[in-house]
């Protein structure tokens, strides 16, 4: 049962529910993720990947379902601080340098100033920022401040990480080296991913599963795993990176092509 | 200070030395009356002269105004702070201290005065209060609410409570508002002082010697304690810079790049 980072088992979100504005974003997912494995949730937008995450950090509570963290209710293991999160937006705090920025969720779990201090260096090194510690979050690039981002999300070594389109707005240069970073640092400190992103090459690039996603409501309308070994930059242009990537893009075109059907039957 | 930024004052002093040169000659040139345009010098000369008086009535303007801004500072503070703990009351507050500023309410001192005795100084420094409560309210209110959503989020992946979450989001990020507010009232609070004097009660400070000096055509003797007006307001303002820099030093080291 532990086995496994993250279980969802049956879970629906209904947004308004009962009201006029009622939307359905979730329709019946269940998805196991089993320790130290990568995976991708991939879609269009609306088709609830973001929502999904949400409801694994237990940021929102679904409608029905159980979801199952670390072999937890998922609103325990937020409270233990079983996982670690990244958005599309750092969100580092501009009013802290880099290290502090770092430090703050030991702060609230209340570790005293000088093990912070060394846990957070640790991690910056991890990231390759440790000369930036004294800095501000301003002085760094897109991609230096997103790293800082995982940094304090590995601060408290979660084991899990749950990350919402994490290099999103980075350009495609530093998205790649981002991407080889995080694979780097994933095999270095043991840690399962969740991964929401709209890319296609991101997805198969990170992951060992992609799980494709269909909207309105959202539900998993393909799992595609793949297996690509250890990831370099020479995966990028292997011949098997290009079939993962066309096997996604086809899952995607799959119901997109029936939607387009049905909207014309709508009509 | 560093040669840079010494440099950097020179173009604005020598704008200050060339227009006093050009009105006073302008003055003597033009042959332009007394009480209609007095010369630099002239005021200059009245400045030195009635130092002691002007020292004087900026001094109860001065404190009026101080007073009446660390009052309105801290009761707008305090009171954004519980509003934005308790929903109904925001809603209750919020919109009137929106048209509240919206209105002239420097008027109320007119009423103020009449609550108070003819000697009282409570009059002027409660109307300065009031100025600057809206005002520190409405900012600090919008600060303490935008939070950024990410950083919100973050706090409650940690498993933060709400406590924690004012503490270490909703405070640091409020005091940009803060500051901002603090800013527009210092100077405000010199002027809402300032002008409640033409109100009646007491007259002692600087609006009330304005107008007797140029009632008395002692136009020049007006213009030097305007220039001690000008002194007034221009120094609550760097004070309320200066303590900007200091609480937010990562703000400071912003702007200086």
């Amino acid at each position: 049962m532990s086995d496994f980072a993250v279980d969802v088992a049956g879970v629906s979100m209904v947004f308004n529910q009962g009201r006029p504005n009622q939307v359905g974003a979730i329709d019946d997912v269940s998805l196991a993720v089993r320790a130290g494995e990568f995976i991708s949730l991939i879609g269009p937008s609306g088709c609830g990947k973001s929502t999904m995450l949400r409801l694994i950090a237990n940021l929102i509570e679904p409608t029905s379902g159980t979801i199952t963290v670390n072999g937890k209710a998922a609103a325990q293991a937020r409270l233990d601080g079983d996982y670690g999160m990244a958005f599309q937006q750092a969100g580092l705090f501009e009013w802290r340098s880099v290290a502090r920025n770092v430090e703050l969720p030991l702060e609230l779990k209340s570790w005293d100033r000088a093990r912070r201090r060394e846990r957070a260096l640790e991690m910056l090194r991890l990231v390759k920022l440790d000369e930036f510690a004294d800095h501000h979050p301003w002085e760094l690039s897109g991609g230096m401040q997103q790293r800082v981002a995982i940094a304090r999300a590995l601060s408290f070594s979660p084991g899990l990480l749950l990350m919402d389109e994490p290099f999103g707005a980075l350009d495609e240069m530093t998205r790649e080296h981002m991407q080889t970073e995080l694979t780097r640092i994933c095999a270095e400190t043991d840690c399962s991913v969740v991964f929401v992103t709209h890319s296609i090459p991101e997805a198969v690039y990170l992951s060992q599963r992609v799980v494709v996603m269909s909207p309105r409501p959202g539900r998993v309308a393909a799992i595609v795993d793949v297996d690509l070994g250890d990831r370099s930059d020479d995966t990028r242009e292997a011949s098997e990176f290009f079939k993962k990537v066309t096997e996604v893009r086809e899952a995607l075109r799959g119901f997109d092509r029936d939607d387009r059907i049905n909207a014309l039957d709508d009509r | 200070m560093t040669r840079g930024k010494l440099l950097a004052l020179l173009p604005p002093i020598l704008f200050g030395i060339s227009f006093l040169l050009a009105w006073e000659t302008f003055v003597v040139v033009r042959d332009i009356k007394p009480y209609l345009l007095p010369k630099p010098s002239a005021i200059w000369g009245q400045f030195h002269g009635n130092f002691e008086l002007i020292r004087k009535a900026t001094q109860v303007t001065g404190t009026n105004a101080f007073i009446g801004l660390l009052l309105g500072v801290a009761l707008g503070s305090i009171t954004a702070f519980v509003a934005s703990r308790f929903k109904a009351l925001s809603e209750l507050i919020a919109p009137t201290a929106i048209a509240v500023s919206a209105m002239p309410i420097i008027v109320l001192v007119a009423i103020f005065n009449d609550l108070f005795s003819i000697t009282s100084e409570i009059p002027r420094r409660l109307m300065v209060t009031v100025v600057v409560f809206f005002l520190v309210f409405i900012n600090v209110s919008k600060g303490l609410s935008q939070a950024d959503a990410t950083q919100l989020e973050l706090m409650r992946s940690y498993g933060a409570g709400e406590a924690e979450i004012i503490r270490k989001v909703r405070v640091p990020h409020a005091l940009e508002f803060f500051f901002v507010a603090l800013r527009q009232a210092a100077p405000l609070a010199v002027v809402t002082a300032f002008v409640s004097e033409y109100f009646g009660g007491l007259q002692n400070g600087l609006g009330s010697r304005i107008s007797q000096s140029i009632a008395n055509s002692k136009d020049a003797a007006g213009w030097a304690y305007v220039s001690g007006a000008c002194l007034l307001g221009l120094s609550f303002f760097v004070l309320s810079i200066v303590l900007e820099r200091g609480a937010m030093p990562w703000k400071a080291r912003r702007s200086s790049r």
